[in-house]
């Protein structure tokens, strides 16, 4: 049997999303339902002085009115955040309480007061609309930048600052600085972005009465951890009475890991209500209501000496965290962040501070890469300006400046199994046509336009676990990943994995990992997840982490499966256990050449006897059945890493800037399905050009998100992007049997760079994303002038 | 109340509905086709889109009254007897959906452009397609699909 791992195998699921038969949350009615409509703050900041429902109860159809006076009532809790830090000065952090409906301030545009439940969609809205709320609108903080010096959000929290926590070194960093020939400096943003998942988020709630048992239908990356969080930080029922499915899921990017406020607030109120609720958000609230992404200011410096040797690090980064602590709205901008911001090189000595504060827009948690495109565009933008500066060729300095031997102990915490990051820039440089760039540079300045050329080398740590390893960094949670796999008696199998799917393929790679482990046709296995009442308690998909643990988590169990089929199948066919050997679906006896098959050995353990004859076919002490679970939790993250490169074409006149070309060049291990890994790259290379070029969540200054829609916030189009050119090498991962790496996330990561490098080399000005037309036209009037006046 | 009489997916239905309902709410929520999807409320994403006589439309800003009369056609009237549409075939051949969640309006959309024209370039690929917005795949093995598609029909 040929193998499946590393096949370009089509996927088991598209035939359901291709024909309309795809189940998402806002598909599912349940007989009886209500509707939810939730009350939200117009302001940015305001005291509530009090809320008069007594028109919206008597309103047609309404069934309820709930507030955040019934919350304090029935004393469910607030939302969390899942990570501790521990500032510089070893206080912990200052996070204020979130409670699922406020009852006596509002924080964000956006945030909870009130829900409004009805016999239909219609008559929730119109009764939402009669809920009056007398509020006492304060100054809002809307500024990244300015947050800690203005006016106080909380009472109790000096500064709005949650933390201030420093990583590395800062004597030794002074120390290298003072040896530097040169100090290169930038001050950078990292742009505040909306992840826009294409289906909004929704939950459908269901209670029964008899078994007083709440199940959540949501849209959900991690439905066991939302059940865990609703059931015991929120109160809303016990662990046991509460269901949470995650069925079809339109994309997650890291918007969905954790509950929101809506989903605990449906399945407090279904259960107060017994009657099943539905709530599916419209867009304009996803854009305000759902998690953002980044907001950083960061001002970094790199030591360096005249031969293009990196000495030092320093990294002070102001991260804007919303207006509360998210679920992982503490850890993206600490130990995702400032472990990756010394990038793929040698650097003796670092520092990355992080000040995280308060303001009056919606929480920032995890998007795409979470933590690591911020670093990635701190380092690579540092290190693009010391080659311009130091008159290099900026991939000469990067290469100069890699680690040869694996492990690489990196400055600030990782120590990096594997990788060739040299590989990956020759493979990038060829692919790309490096050399041949100032002609292609001429021919476009011939048309009168301006072309640029950037580069991007990066590694990054997902899969993230280990789960002592985060435990001891302040993770609430493990991060180990399980799976358990079943033989049905008639030699099929049933793969229950704690990984969630919501676009990454798992029914198709975990089948095809399966296959080869067990020997059995991947059409007569099936991939189950996202489901707390099927399989084993899971931690989800978000980092870049289904593959290194869910997927071994699948291996192991596989293992198992195996271990316990030779002991079988070495009574089955009169040998010695030791004898067995196991190969494409068979147990085989080498000296008698006798057989059986996995199916024969699963049949065999669910019918342990036979007709007319006491005999069992399982040895003394082996239990019946066939099905094997695994917890794994691998020894480290995981480290793909590569280079991009992009090239870009900018027109003066009217500043668009055109992704001309863009190779990737990507080392993630062992690929299962090199077609789903691609698809992987492309997404999240569009994701991060997004971000370069045209993303951008504005607020202003009262608070006001002015992009709430697709009209105003700037989604990529198909007619944005070139046609991307990737390649991989490959070093394996050592952690994990399979070699593999993590692949979702290094498109966002690599691209913003590479991209706003090749748009500062084609301008000669250093602009801020997003590069919009209007910023690089602006940016090209001044260079004109300026020139001018240099030639006069 | 209005009545509308159509033809959805080759079956000929009636229905009472209040004036207002807009056609992807009577798809749905009333004959239970939930294939179109809702991705936002400004007629901008696409993952509503149907066909009205043979014409891509966005379901969602589109009175269901305002088609009285008309053959439509949603992403589940696209195969015929279990058998997928070459663009269906297509995009599960090179991977143009991930999520699935635009993956119906994609289809339907890219189904029209190839009543339109033939054989279109990538260029009249990627300017067809503005109109509806996919965030997982980059687009680009979408643009493959439509080619693959039209080379096949």
């Amino acid at each position: 049997m040929g193998s499946l791992v590393g096949s370009r195998v089509e996927r088991k699921e598209d035939r359901r999303f291709l024909t309309g038969k795809g189940r998402y949350t806002a598909d599912i009615n349940i007989t009886n339902q209500t509707y939810a409509v939730f009350v939200r703050s117009p302001h940015a900041r305001a005291k509530i002085k009090k809320v008069n429902f007594s028109k919206a109860s008597k309103a047609s159809g309404v069934v309820s009115v709930l507030t955040g006076a019934d919350i304090v009532n029935d004393k469910i809790g607030g939302l969390i955040a899942g990570w501790k830090i521990v500032s510089e000065d070893g206080t912990d952090m200052k996070v204020p309480a979130h409670p699922p409906l406020a009852s006596d301030a509002v924080n964000y545009v956006g945030d909870h007061v009130a829900v409004v439940i009805a016999e239909s969609l219609d008559e929730a809205k119109a009764a939402a609309n009669l809920v009056e709320v007398d509020y006492k609108v304060l100054q809002a903080v809307t500024s990244t930048a300015d947050a800690m010096e203005s006016e106080k959000i909380y009472n109790d929290i000096d500064k709005n600052l949650c933390f201030d926590w420093l990583l590395g070194d800062r004597a030794k960093v002074k120390e290298a600085f003072e040896k530097a020939d040169k100090i290169i400096k930038i001050d950078i943003n990292n742009n505040r972005l909306i992840p826009n998942a294409m289906e909004p988020r929704a939950a459908v709630v269901d209670y029964n009465t008899a078994s007083e048992e709440i199940t959540l239908y949501t849209t959900s990356q991690n439905p066991h951890l939302s059940r865990l969080i609703i059931s015991a930080f929120n109160g809303v029922a016990p662990e046991n009475k509460l269901r949470v499915i995650a069925p079809d899921v339109g994309g997650g990017f890291g918007s969905k890991i954790y509950p929101y406020a809506e989903e605990v607030v449906c399945s407090w109120a279904a259960k107060k209500i017994e009657r099943p609720i539905k709530w599916v958000a419209e867009r304009t609230e996803s854009f305000l209501s759902d998690c953002h992404g980044r907001d950083h200011i960061t001002h970094a410096e790199l030591a360096v000496s005249n031969d293009g040797t990196f000495l030092g690090f320093k990294n002070e980064t102001i991260a804007n965290l919303g207006a509360y602590a998210s679920v992982f709205g503490t850890v993206t901008p600490t130990y995702l962040f400032g472990p990756c911001a010394t990038g793929v090189y040698k650097i003796p000595a670092a520092y990355t501070n992080v000040k995280a504060v308060f303001t009056n827009t919606a929480p920032v948690d995890a998007y795409r890469g979470a933590g690591r495109p911020e670093a990635t565009y701190t380092i690579e933008r540092l290190v693009e300006k010391a080659a311009v500066e130091l008159g290099m060729d900026k991939t000469e300095i990067r290469m100069k400046n890699f680690p040869t031997e694996f492990p690489f102990q990196q400055t600030l915490v990782h120590s990096v199994d594997s990788g060739d990051y040299a590989a990956g820039m020759n493979k990038a440089k060829q692919m790309a046509d490096y050399e041949g760039f100032e002609k292609r540079r001429e021919e476009s300045e011939a048309k009168g336009k301006m072309r640029g050329i950037g580069v991007t080398s990066y590694f990054e740590a997902c899969g993230i676990a280990p789960s002592a390893v985060v435990m001891s960094l302040g993770c609430g949670i493990g991060l180990w990943e399980s799976a358990e796999v079943r033989f049905n008696p008639t030699g099929n199998v049933t793969v229950f994995s704690g990984s969630h799917s919501h676009g990454q393929g798992h029914d198709t790679t975990f089948a095809q990992i399966a296959a080869d482990e067990l020997g059995v046709p991947m059409e007569n296995i099936d991939v189950v997840h996202g489901d707390t009442d099927k399989g084993p308690f899971g931690m989800g998909t978000y980092g870049s982490r289904s593959l290194t643990n869910g997927g071994t988590a699948i291996v192991k169990a596989c293992e198992k499966i195996i271990k316990k089929g030779k002991k079988v199948a070495a009574k089955m066919l009169e040998a010695n256990e030791d004898e067995v050997e196991f190969k494409d679906g068979e147990f085989i006896v080498a000296k008698s050449n006798k057989k059986k098959t996995i199916g024969e050995v699963a049949f065999a353990c669910y019918l342990p006897g036979q007709y007319g004859e006491v005999k069992s076919p399982l040895p003394e002490g082996v239990e019946p059945g066939l099905k094997e679970t695994s917890f794994f939790d691998p020894a480290n993250f995981s480290f793909p890493a590569g280079t991009h490169i992009c090239e870009v074409e900018v027109d003066p006149d009217t500043g668009e800037t055109k992704v001309t070309k863009y190779t990737a060049v990507d080392d993630f291990g062992r690929i299962v399905n090199p077609m789903i890994v691609e698809g992987q790259v492309h997404g999240g290379i569009a994701q991060g050009i997004g971000q370069a070029l045209y993303e951008n969540a504005h607020y202003d200054e009262s608070g006001q998100l002015l992009t709430a829609s697709y009209m105003d916030y700037t989604m990529p189009r198909a007619d944005n992007f070139p046609e991307f050119n990737l390649g991989f090498t490959c070093t394996h991962a050592t952690t994990n049997p399979m070699g593999v790496k993590g692949c979702g996330e290094a498109g966002a990561i690599a691209s913003p760079p590479a991209v706003m490098n090749a748009v500062i080399d084609a301008i000669g000005t250093e602009i801020s994303m997003p590069a919009t037309a209007e910023k690089v036209w602006k940016a090209c009037k001044e260079n004109k002038k300026s020139n001018a006046k240099a030639a006069a | 109340m209005k009545k509308v009489s159509l033809e959805v997916n080759g079956k000929k239905i009636a229905k009472n509905i209040p004036d207002h309902t807009i056609l992807s709410v009577l798809l749905r929520d009333i004959l239970n086709l939930t294939g179109t999807h809702i991705g936002c409320d400004t007629s901008q994403c696409g993952a509503c889109v149907v066909h009205v006589d043979g014409k891509s439309i966005k379901s969602c800003t589109t009175f269901a009254v305002e088609v009285d009369g008309s053959k439509i056609t949603t992403i589940e009237g696209l195969a015929t007897n279990g058998k997928m549409h070459p663009m269906q075939e297509a995009f599960k051949k090179l991977h143009g959906l991930q999520c699935g969640f635009c993956t119906p309006g994609m289809v339907m959309s890219a189904v029209d452009l190839l009543k339109n024209k033939k054989n279109p370039s990538d260029k009249e690929i990627r300017d067809w397609l503005e109109g509806n917005i996919c965030r997982c795949t980059g687009y680009q093995n979408i643009v493959a699909a439509v080619k693959e598609a039209a080379s096949k029909m």
